[in-house]
C-alpha cells in the first residue's frame, strides 16, 4: 500500500509533472490508476476472503469493505486536483465511483452468492430462535445497498430475490405443519408474532424498501394459502369462535386477515351465516314456544313474541359490539350483519309477521301497565334498538300500519304511559323513515291535543249555556279523518239519553266552525254507567255499544236476541260479541236464556239485579275485534296504489323502458316501505296495460312504452 | 243486443257477423261503376235492409245457410277480418270492398272464395292481424277494453284450436279453474300468442317468468308445472 500511496503522492506534488501527464497522458494516468486500484484488491482482498466461510467470511468482507472505502475515500482525497478538473473536464468517472466499481468487479462480482447464502442462513438461524449478529448482517447487507451506488438493482436482484424465495419456502414449511398440528387461535397466534417478527428484522438488518415484499410473502404463505382450511378448523375456526364468543381472538383474525388481498370476505361470510344461524335458532324457539302456549291458553300469546324481539335486540346488541370492537368497524362486516338480520327478521313467528311483533313490542313498553317495567331511560334505550330493528324489516309500511292502530288505541283509551315517549319514538321513526313515514302518527298525537283543548271550550260553552246542558258528563275527542286507521261507523241507535249529547256537540262545533262534518264513531266510546242491583249500586265503566245495550233493560225486562239487534241496529257479530261480554264472560250483568257459554239467536237475557262485586268500580271488557286481517287487506290496498304510482312515475319519465329493468327501478323505488313481490309488479302492469296508462312494444314484447 | 248476449254460443255467431260502415263519403257518392260492383250491391241487398243500408243478424244467417256452412265456422270470422269490419251486430255496404277483393258476387263465388281466404289467412303475416282482430271484434261496449273469460275461451278454441290444439285446450282448462281473473286484455290475447309460438310445450323449458310475459301466463304455467308435478 506504502508504495501505491507514494507514487500517488509523488504524482499530485509535482504539479508540473501533473500538467504534462493531463495534457500529455492522461488517460494513462487513470488506466495505471485502476490498474492499481484493482491490484490491490485483488492482491490483497481476495486471497483473504477465499479461505474464509459463512460468519467469518462475512466479518472479513465487512472489514475489508471498510478498508476499501477508507482507500478510495483516501485516493479521491489525494487526487482532489485530478477529480475536481482533470476528471470533469473529460467527463470521466469521478475517482470514487471508479474506487467502488473496481471493488463491486473484482470481489463482489465473485463472492455475492456465497454472501447472500451465508446471510440466509443466518437469517434461518435466527427464525429458529438462535441469537446472530445483526449488526454484521447490517453491514453486510449495507454492501449490497452501496455497491450499487443510488441504485437498488444489486440489493434486489442479488439478495432480496433470494431472500424472500427462501422466506415463502420457510413459512410454507412451518405452515404445512402449524396447519395440522395447531388450533386457529394458536395458529393465530404464531402467525401474528411470525409477522412481528419478521418486521422487526427489517427494522434492523434488511433494507425498509424490502418490508413490504417480505411481508406479503408471510402473509401469503402463513394465511392466504391457508385461509379456508383455517377458518373452517372444525373445533376451533371461525364458527367456533364465534359460538364461543372468542373476542380477542376474533379481533386478531381481523387484523391478520384484514392485511391479505380478500381476506376478509371468508370472515365476513362466516360472521353472516353465524348471526343468521343464531337469529333463525330464536325464531324457531319463539315458534315452538308460541305452539305450546296455544294449546293451554290462548289468552298469553304476546308474551312470547314478546321475549322474542327482546332476545332480537339482545342479539343485534351483541353481533353489533362485534362489529364495532373486533372487526374495527368494517363496512363488511356492517352489511354482514345487516343482511343477516333481514334474513331471520322478516320470517315472523306464528302467523304473525315481524312487523307486527315490533309494533306491539312497542305498545307494550308505551302503554300503561304493559309487561315491561322500566325506567324512562330503559324506555329511550330500548325503543331506539327496536327502531334500529325496523331498519332490517322490508315491510315497513305494514309496521306503520300496525303502530297506528295500536297507537290509535293508546291515545284513545287514554293508554299511553307517558306522552315524552310517543314523541320520543315518532321522533326517531322520522330519523330513519322519513317524514311520511310519521306523519300520520304525528297528526293523531296533535290531534288529541286539540281535542284536549276542545273540550275546555266545549265545558266553557255548556257552563255559558246551562240550557243546552244534556245533564251527562261528555267528552268528545274531535280527530281528523286520514290520520287515523279507518273505523266503520254504524248507526247504531243510541239511548236518547245519549242522542241528546251528540246534538249538544253537535250545536257547540257549529259555533266553531262551519264546513266541517262530525262522522260519530260509537265502537270508540267508553260510559260510566251507574247500576243499581240489589246489594249496591256499582259504577259499570263500558263501551257506548254495551251502555246502549245495558239502557235498553230500563225499558223492559226480558228481552230477545233479536229485539236487541233491532233495538239497537247492529251486526250479527258485534251482537254477538257484546251480549257475551255482558252475559258469559266474568261480569254477568245480564241473565241469559238458557245459560250458556256461548250466544245464538234464539237466547233469551234479562237484567241480572243480583250482580254484586267486592269492587265498587269494575271495567266491563269488551274484546276488540282482530284487527289483523283488515290491517293487512289495508296494507295490500295501498300497497298497490303504491305500485301503480311508482310505475306510473317511472315510465313517465323514461317514457320506453325493458320490462326488467322497470320491475328493478319500481323495486328500488318502493325498497323503503317495503319489497314489492314481482308477481304483484306485473299484476300492476298488466292492469295499467289495461287501463291504457302502458302499452307493450309492438316488435319486442319485453318492452312497455308510457301513454301519456 | 241483450236477448243475445245471454246465450254465448249463439251471441258469438252474432259477433262473427256484424259488420258496419263507417265510411258515409264511400256509400253516398259510390254509384258502381262497373257491372261486378251492381252485382256485389244487388246480392248485398238480398240479404240486407235497403233504408239501413245493413245486413242484419237475420240476413247474416240467411247468408249462412245458403253458403251451407255452420255460422260458428271460423271462416266467417276471416270473412269479416277481410272485409275490415268494425262493429258487431250488422253488415253495412263496406262489403263491397272485401268481396271485391275475393272476387265474389254471388254466394256460390263467395263460397267458393273461402278455401283462399282461409290460406291467406293462415299465413304468417297476416294471421298475428287476424288474432287480434278476433279480440277487437269482439269488444261490442264502449269503452270496452276487456272480454270476459267464458267468450274468450271460444274464441281460443275457434281461432286458435286447430294450430295449438294442446295449448288452447290446457289454458282453457286453466282460465276455467282460476279464479283471479274474471276478464282477459288485449295484451294477454296477444301475449297467448306469442306463448303458443316461442314456448316449448309442454316441458316450457324456455319459459323464463322473469320475462316480460303477463301475470297470467307466469301463473298458467305454474298451474301446468303443478299438475304435472302431481303426474309423475
Amino acid at each position: 500500500m506504502d508504495i501505491i500511496f507514494n507514487v500517488f503522492y509523488r504524482l499530485t506534488k509535482d504539479r508540473f509533472f501533473f500538467n504534462y501527464f493531463s495534457s500529455q497522458k492522461g488517460k494513462k494516468l487513470r488506466y495505471s490508476c485502476s490498474i492499481i486500484e484493482s491490484g490491490c484488491c485483488l492482491i490483497q482482498v481476495l486471497p483473504s476472503l477465499r479461505e474464509k466461510h459463512d460468519e467469518f467470511m462475512l466479518r472479513e468482507l465487512v472489514k475489508r469493505w471498510s478498508n476499501h472505502k477508507v482507500m478510495v475515500r483516501w485516493l479521491s482525497r489525494f487526487f482532489h486536483y485530478l477529480d475536481r478538473y482533470f476528471i470533469a473536464r473529460r467527463s470521466l468517472p469521478p475517482l470514487n465511483e471508479v474506487g467502488l466499481i473496481c471493488f463491486r468487479e473484482q470481489v463482489y462480482m465473485e463472492l455475492n452468492g456465497k454472501v447472500r447464502d451465508a446471510v440466509i442462513s443466518l437469517i434461518d438461524q435466527e427464525r429458529e430462535g438462535e441469537q446472530i449478529d445483526r449488526a454484521l448482517l447490517k453491514n453486510v447487507l449495507d454492501i449490497f445497498v452501496e455497491i450499487g451506488m443510488t441504485h437498488m438493482d444489486y440489493y434486489e436482484n442479488d439478495f432480496e430475490e433470494a431472500m424472500l424465495k427462501d422466506t415463502a419456502a420457510y413459512y410454507s414449511r412451518k405452515a404445512s405443519n402449524w396447519i395440522l398440528e395447531d388450533s386457529c387461535p394458536d395458529y393465530m397466534l404464531k402467525a401474528e408474532e411470525c409477522l412481528r417478527w419478521e418486521k422487526d428484522r427489517v427494522s434492523h438488518y434488511l433494507h425498509s424498501s424490502s418490508e413490504p415484499k417480505l411481508l406479503e410473502k408471510v402473509q401469503h404463505e402463513l394465511l392466504s394459502v391457508y385461509a379456508s382450511q383455517l377458518l373452517e378448523k372444525e373445533h376451533s375456526g371461525c364458527h367456533a369462535l364465534l359460538r364461543d364468543d372468542k373476542v380477542e381472538d376474533l379481533s386478531r383474525m381481523f387484523r391478520l386477515f384484514s392485511k391479505i388481498p380478500k381476506g376478509l370476505d371468508p370472515v365476513s361470510s362466516i360472521f353472516k351465516q353465524h348471526v343468521t344461524a343464531e337469529g333463525t335458532a330464536l325464531v324457531k324457539q319463539a315458534e315452538d314456544a308460541a305452539s305450546n302456549k296455544k294449546a293451554d291458553k290462548r289468552d298469553t300469546v304476546g308474551l312470547q313474541e314478546q321475549v322474542f324481539v327482546r332476545k332480537v335486540i339482545e342479539l343485534h346488541d351483541k353481533y353489533l359490539a362485534y362489529v364495532n370492537n373486533c372487526f374495527q368497524n368494517h363496512t363488511l362486516f356492517h352489511k354482514a350483519l345487516k343482511e343477516a338480520f333481514e334474513v331471520f327478521c322478516n320470517k315472523g313467528v306464528a302467523g304473525s309477521s315481524s312487523a307486527e311483533l315490533l309494533a306491539t313490542f312497542c305498545d307494550n313498553i308505551l302503554k300503561k301497565g304493559g309487561s315491561e317495567k322500566l325506567s324512562d331511560e330503559a324506555i329511550e334505550e330500548t325503543l331506539e334498538k327496536v327502531v334500529k330493528l325496523l331498519a332490517y324489516i322490508s315491510d315497513k309500511d305494514l309496521f306503520a300500519e300496525f303502530y297506528r292502530k295500536k297507537l290509535a288505541r293508546r291515545l284513545l283509551f287514554d293508554k299511553s304511559a307517558n306522552d315524552d315517549h310517543e314523541r320520543s319514538i315518532l321522533t326517531k321513526l322520522k330519523q330513519q323513515c322519513g317524514g311520511q313515514f310519521t306523519s300520520k302518527m304525528e297528526g293523531m298525537v296533535t290531534d288529541l291535543t286539540l281535542a284536549r283543548e276542545n273540550q275546555t271550550s266545549f265545558e266553557e260553552y255548556l257552563s255559558n249555556n246551562s240550557q243546552a246542558n244534556p245533564g251527562i258528563d261528555l267528552t268528545v275527542t274531535v280527530l281528523t279523518t286520514g290520520f287515523w286507521p279507518s273505523y266503520k261507523s254504524f248507526d247504531l241507535n243510541l239511548p236518547a239519553e245519549m242522542v241528546r249529547c251528540v246534538e249538544v256537540f253537535k250545536e257547540f262545533y257549529q259555533t266553531k266552525t262551519k264546513h266541517r262534518k262530525l262522522t260519530w264513531i260509537y265502537s270508540l266510546g267508553t260510559c260510566n254507567l251507574i247500576g243499581k242491583f240489589e246489594p249496591k249500586t256499582m259504577e259499570l265503566i263500558v263501551t257506548t255499544y254495551q251502555a246502549s245495550a245495558l239502557l235498553l233493560f230500563n225499558a223492559a225486562d226480558r228481552l230477545s236476541y233479536s229485539e236487541i239487534m233491532t233495538q239497537l241496529n247492529l251486526t250479527d257479530d258485534d251482537v254477538v260479541r257484546l251480549l257475551h261480554s255482558l252475559s258469559c264472560a266474568k261480569y254477568k250483568i245480564l241473565n241469559k236464556e238458557p245459560n250458556t257459554k256461548t250466544i245464538s239467536p234464539t237466547d233469551y237475557f234479562e237484567f241480572n239485579s243480583k250482580f254484586t262485586d267486592k269492587m265498587r268500580r269494575i271495567k266491563i271488557p269488551l274484546p276488540p275485534v282482530d284487527e289483523k286481517k283488515k290491517v293487512i287487506e289495508d296494507v295490500d290496498k295501498d300497497r298497490r296504489y303504491a305500485i301503480d304510482a311508482s310505475i306510473v312515475r317511472i315510465m313517465k319519465s323514461r317514457k320506453v323502458l325493458g320490462h326488467q329493468q322497470l320491475v328493478m327501478e319500481c323495486v328500488e323505488q318502493l325498497g323503503r316501505m317495503f319489497k314489492p313481490d314481482f308477481k304483484a309488479i306485473k299484476k300492476r302492469i298488466e292492469d295499467l296495460i289495461t287501463r291504457d296508462y302502458l302499452e307493450r312494444d309492438k316488435d319486442n314484447p319485453n318492452l312497455f312504452r308510457y301513454l301519456a | 243486443m241483450a236477448e243475445f248476449s245471454c246465450h254465448a254460443a249463439l251471441r258469438l255467431s252474432f259477433i262473427l257477423f256484424n259488420y258496419f260502415c263507417l265510411n258515409f263519403f264511400y256509400s253516398a257518392s259510390s254509384k258502381a261503376s262497373t257491372k261486378e260492383m251492381e252485382r256485389i250491391d244487388n246480392l248485398f241487398y238480398s240479404y240486407g235492409n235497403r233504408s239501413s243500408s245493413m245486413i242484419d243478424p237475420e240476413g247474416i244467417e240467411a247468408l249462412c245457410s245458403d253458403m251451407e256452412i255452420d255460422h260458428t265456422d271460423v271462416r266467417i270470422l276471416m270473412l269479416a277480418w277481410k272485409m275490415k269490419a268494425e262493429k258487431q251486430g250488422y253488415f253495412t255496404l263496406e262489403w263491397r270492398q272485401g268481396l271485391k277483393a275475393l272476387r265474389a258476387d254471388t254466394v256460390s263465388k263467395l263460397k267458393k272464395a273461402l278455401p283462399e281466404l282461409e290460406k291467406e289467412v293462415r299465413r304468417a303475416s297476416s294471421f298475428v292481424d287476424f288474432y287480434s282482430y278476433a279480440f277487437r271484434y269482439c269488444l261490442t261496449e264502449e269503452k270496452q277494453k276487456s272480454i270476459d273469460i267464458e267468450s274468450i275461451c271460444q274464441l281460443l278454441d275457434l281461432v286458435l284450436g286447430s294450430q295449438f290444439r294442446a295449448q288452447v285446450d290446457y289454458f282453457i282448462d286453466y282460465l276455467k279453474t282460476q279464479s283471479d281473473y274474471k276478464v282477459i286484455n288485449m295484451d294477454q290475447w296477444m301475449g297467448f300468442y306469442r306463448y303458443c309460438n316461442e314456448i316449448s310445450f309442454p316441458d316450457h323449458k324456455n319459459y323464463d317468468p322473469e320475462l316480460a310475459w303477463p301475470l297470467i301466463l307466469d301463473n298458467f304455467v305454474e298451474w301446468m308445472r303443478a299438475k304435472q308435478a302431481a303426474q309423475n
